[in-house]
């Protein structure tokens, strides 16, 4: 763990050393600010509409840091050969894997972590309340999934050949599975065999990213149990730890050179 | 476990072994034959030497160091690294490695990055500071401490990456092609810093093609061409042998044949 730690710091190190994480988290935050500032048409429950528009504007920025930073981690490693200097020392692959993850999460936590504080400043201009636990419940649930999308990143960037594919197919399959997932099992009943057995495996096998979408909780200020945001924490783990434990798979018989 | 082993010949103690490897790359395209990259090569290193390894591009000197760092498994065949299997990372605690070509995070200073591999090492905190100190100083590097690795000459960053190989104070050095790319005053300082090593009683395991070099700083020298190791001895030894200096050794061993006389 120890290893893995100093993987990661590097990690961060290097993210904040970065111009294009700052230029998304400021143009997100300014956007943020901007529509929590101005009142369209003098619309009585227009911060609903706005909330839920800063809402989803968390969200993709949210993915495009989590893909964009994760999907070159583990290329440019061995792009540039920093991978060699790195495993000439007692570290393992794992450690390599491990590291790369936590990195990129604790990244993305923290940019998500500003993004509701900003969400959270926008509610208290608008209705005069900031609603604590709800932002706190949606952030964290929020993070839980980015374990789950950074980690399936890693694994693409190990089985793809460039980063730009890599970003393609996994925020297609993201998206995918926010929009349709749901539905999938529904469609499924509708078909006939072999089509419908084979939709019902997706359904069941694929991680259910919209489970940590909360963000119509918050809009209406209804409540999320905490239990059910303890199951969904580790729902999040078990696909983490797979799509890790994959990606290990993959890389510790790739060949460096 | 990780204490030198003794051969139970000569009574000195082994450091790095090779035993029979076998180093075969398959080919992407089906039907092409199998690239044998290392074939069958035997080879012990002991304590405070300095074991030059020579050889022409392509010869499987590269492909021999990526197995005695990990990077690539052995067909068939050992390595190990103070008895240890050199598949296992615990084998790489002791020693330092500095690639043919700086490989680093270039956006890190080189207090940094040594910080960054003291924590790999797990070097106690208390003695981090005065360890990265020891390190910047031997390779002249002190004053440009905090300054980030992309504004260093090509020399600097290779004296980074010496100083990063020192880091853990390893027992064995294992240096690729150390001067390459290097001007005369880089290679000079280079060539110093290995041989205050080998007078701390290190042991140094390098490649190079500066036969100069390799005259001047090295005990024993194992000669490697087309996958195989052809001959290995003691400097002088070979120079006897063979009646001339080491670079007419190292042509005759890899069977050149000059275009005139």
């Amino acid at each position: 763990m120890n290893n893995a730690l100093a993987i990661s710091t590097i990690v961060i190190k290097e993210l904040s050393r970065r111009k294009d994480f700052y230029v998304l988290f400021i143009m997100t935050a300014i956007i943020t600010l901007l529509m929590g500032s101005v009142n369209f048409f003098n619309l009585q429950g227009i911060s609903k509409y706005l909330k839920e528009i800063c809402l989803l504007l968390i969200w993709i920025s949210s993915l495009a840091i989590a893909l964009a930073t994760t999907a070159r981690q583990i290329p440019a490693e061995r792009e540039n050969r920093t991978i060699f200097p790195l495993l000439a020392k007692p570290v393992t692959r794992w450690e390599v894997v491990v590291g790369k993850f936590l990195g990129c999460w604790f990244a993305c936590g923290l940019a998500l972590g500003l993004f509701y504080l900003f969400f959270g400043a926008l509610a208290l201009t608008r209705e005069g309340q900031f609603q604590l636990g709800g932002v706190f419940q949606a952030w964290w649930l929020h993070w839980s999934m980015l374990a789950i999308v950074v980690a399936m990143t890693l694994l693409g960037s190990v089985v793809f050949a460039a980063p730009s594919s890599n970003v393609t197919i996994v925020f297609l399959g993201v998206a995918s599975i926010l929009l349709l997932g749901r539905y999938l099992h529904k469609i499924a009943v509708s078909m006939t065999e072999p089509g419908q057995t084979l939709l019902s495996i997706c359904y069941f096998a694929m991680p259910h990213l919209e489970f940590f979408d909360v963000r119509d909780t918050l809009i209406h200020e209804w409540s999320v149990p905490w239990w059910a945001c303890g199951v969904a924490s580790l729902y999040a783990c078990c696909y983490t730890l797979f799509f890790l434990v994959a990606t290990w798979v993959v890389f510790r018989r790739q060949a460096l050179n | 476990m990780l204490d030198h082993w003794h051969d139970g010949y000569s009574g000195m103690s082994t450091i790095l072994k090779i035993d029979n490897l076998r180093v075969e790359y398959r080919r992407r395209e089906l039907g092409q034959p199998i690239n044998v990259a290392v074939n069958g090569i035997n080879l012990a290193v002991e304590t405070g030497e300095v074991f030059g390894f020579l050889g022409p591009n392509g010869a499987g000197k590269t492909t021999t160091m990526n197995v005695l760092l990990g990077f690539v498994n052995p067909t068939s065949g050992s390595c190990a690294l103070f008895g240890v299997d050199t598949r296992q990372p615990i084998a790489r605690q002791r020693i330092g490695f500095l690639p043919e070509l700086t490989y680093y995070y270039k956006f890190l200073s080189a207090e940094e990055i040594l910080r960054f591999y003291a924590k790999i090492f797990r070097i106690p905190a208390g003695e981090v500071e005065s360890r990265i100190s020891e390190v910047l100083k031997l390779v002249e590097l002190d004053n440009v401490r905090k300054r980030p690795i992309k504004s260093y000459s090509k020399g600097m960053q290779q004296r980074v990456g010496l100083a990063q190989a020192l880091i853990n104070k390893p027992d064995l050095l294992i240096l690729d092609e150390p001067t390459s790319g290097l001007d005369p005053v880089g290679r000079m300082k280079v060539r110093e810093i290995i041989q205050r090593l080998k007078e701390e009683g290190k042991t140094v395991f390098f490649s190079s093609h500066e036969l100069g070099e390799v005259e001047t700083v090295c005990d024993r020298v194992g000669i490697m061409c087309a996958g195989q190791l052809k001959e290995q001895g003691a400097v002088a030894d070979l120079r006897q042998r063979y009646q001339c200096d080491l670079e007419r050794v190292f042509l005759k061993v890899i069977g050149y044949q000059p275009a005139h006389g």
